[in-house]
């Protein structure tokens, strides 16, 4: 379960598989493992964190026995720290334009796709590939769809996008192989603004249809529990 | 005051790197060699986590605007200052006017250029490292002047100065001469998926000669095969099926399907989906970034995490000795 990744990292495997309730508990045990001092940084993802430590400041056997004590306490009762996010979304014609040959092929009109894509709420899998991506899960079976068999070598930032059994949205312009069904004006990721991200691992997130590029704004709130 | 006159090649202030974005998939960044990194700033008695020129794939010369002095270390540069050639690894007194060009020699990839009080530039997320595909900071240029914090008003009491452990052999990551046969061997330890690989691909990676290829960068090293003990000359794997991505660091080895090693470097993603056989240890990591590409000859030899942790201790307390 536990692995060295080189000399300043360890490796948590939690399980094997893309599963909500799986993911629940790596963020779970990503808050715990927080508070011990050796730790640099954490990389939650669908299943594992990466610990990322100072092995000057800890030995790997040391950090191990740590990361096991936090795991022994992890359990449902464990406190999650989320916060819920509205996301307003332009989908179909120019903002989506793989709106309409994926409502084809997955046999839907397209404003059944919309409505199958907007009523979940989603969780922030994990981060990663490019600054502020969020790999979000898990999509109406419906929906699922293989990858573009060619990949854009451009797709736009704010592209709101689906593929196998989840959905993202491109922070910055990127090659990328997902359906672009809509694009929201929110920016995930921008250097020079505090904080530069928009979601964290472990948020939940809704896209809430909108028909203006006006006057958009991300609804944060605590989770609904 | 710096400023740049000419310059080829890739030039990117860096420091200790970004900690706390891999989360949020914003890679650490920093300095390929921290070796090298940290020797510059311990040399001019900077703040340890002071940004530097990190200075690779070409040249670079700088007009000082006042009187200064600069350290500059790594491998495969030489030092011009005014009228003087000065080897990697010293600090040497620059007077305002005079102009200080390095020169690509054989023998390494990224040269640190460091000046007396670190160079000054905006903090992102905590750091002044560039990160280019993240848009954060920006490749250097002709024309850029680079400002710099106050530093000791003695300036000639930093010049002069050289870096004991590389000047008289200590331990440490960078040797002039590669070990028997004229291979490197760089220090590994085997990755969570060592096993989804079979004996004759470990093998493989264990006795193949590589080299870099000559397309690396600051995100990836591939690698090339020169000699292989199997027929085939990528990695076997044993296991098939597609990795859920999971997060990765500096010095992941990636097997990719054409079964050629991918070492993930300074600016790599911070997650990726293919199975990596090993880690480079940190130890290792400065002469790795040093290999030259289709010259040095790289081999990988497995230690434990507890050697690995050994030996980095071991060339990690240099900059207390001054």
């Amino acid at each position: 379960m536990l692995k060295p990744l080189g000399d300043s990292a360890i490796l948590i495997q939690l399980g094997d598989a893309i599963d909500p309730a799986l993911n629940q508990r790596v963020h779970a045990l990503d808050v715990l493992l927080q508070s011990i001092p050796a730790v640099v940084e954490t990389v939650p993802a669908y299943c594992t964190v990466l610990v990322h430590y100072d092995p000057l400041a800890a030995t790997y056997s040391k950090i191990k026995n740590l990361i096991e004590e936090k795991i022994s306490h992890l359990d449902e009762s464990t406190h999650r720290p989320s916060r819920r996010l509205e996301i307003p979304v332009l989908y179909g014609n120019a903002s989506g334009p793989d709106l309409e040959p994926a409502a084809k092929t997955l046999a839907l009109s397209p404003s059944e796709l919309i409505r199958l894509h907007s009523e979940r709420e989603y969780t922030v899998y994990m981060m990663g590939f490019t600054p502020g991506f969020p790999y979000l899960g898990i999509l109406n079976e419906k929906l699922t769809l293989p990858r573009l068999s060619t990949p854009r070598t451009r797709v736009p930032a704010g592209s709101v996008a689906i593929a196998g059994s989840q959905t993202g949205i491109y922070p910055v312009d990127s090659p990328g192989g997902w359906h672009i069904i809509g694009h929201t004006p929110l920016k995930l990721f921008d250097p020079t603004s505090e904080p530069p991200l928009l979601f964290a691992p472990g948020d939940t997130v809704k896209f809430t249809p909108t028909d203006s590029n006006r006057n958009v704004h991300v609804a944060i709130a605590p989770p609904a529990r | 005051m710096l400023e740049i006159v000419e310059l080829t090649g890739l030039a990117t202030l860096q420091d200790s790197g970004r900690r706390g974005g891999n989360k949020f998939g914003v890679p650490a960044s920093g300095a390929m060699d921290w070796f090298a990194y940290q020797a510059a700033n311990s040399l001019l008695n900077n703040p340890p986590n002071s940004a530097v020129i990190e200075l690779g794939l070409g040249e670079i010369t700088l007009s000082a605007l006042h009187n200064t002095t600069i350290a500059v270390t790594g491998a495969g540069y030489e030092v011009e200052n005014y009228v003087w050639t000065f080897p990697l690894w010293t600090t040497f007194y620059v007077r305002a006017g005079w102009t200080v060009r390095a020169k690509k020699i054989s023998g390494g990839n990224w040269a640190y250029i460091a000046i007396a009080g670190g160079f000054d530039s905006p903090v992102i997320m905590n750091s002044r490292s560039t990160y280019l595909r993240g848009g954060i900071g920006s490749a250097l240029k002709v024309g850029d002047v680079l400002q710099s914090f106050a530093s000791t008003p003695d300036l000639l009491k930093l010049a002069a100065r050289d870096f004991p452990p590389v000047r008289q052999g200590l331990p440490c990551p960078h040797k002039t001469q590669p070990e028997g046969c004229g291979t490197y061997f760089i220090d590994v330890i085997p990755a969570p998926q060592a096993d989804w690989f079979t004996l004759e691909g470990i093998r493989t990676f264990y006795e193949s000669e590589y080299t870099l290829s000559p397309s690396f960068d600051r995100m990836g090293y591939r690698l090339k095969t020169l000699s292989s003990p199997s027929s085939a000359k990528g990695i076997e794997k044993a296991i098939t099926k597609e990795l859920i991505s999971e997060g990765m660091t500096m010095g992941s080895i990636q097997i990719p399907n054409d079964g050629q090693p991918i070492v993930m470097m300074a600016d790599a993603p911070t997650a990726g989906g293919y199975p990596k056989i090993a880690n480079v240890t940190r130890a290792s990591l400065p002469l790795l970034a040093q290999c030259e590409a289709g010259l040095s000859k790289i081999r990988f030899r497995e230690v434990t995490v507890e050697e690995a942790q050994k030996n980095l201790a071991g060339i990690s307390g240099y900059k207390k000795s001054w």
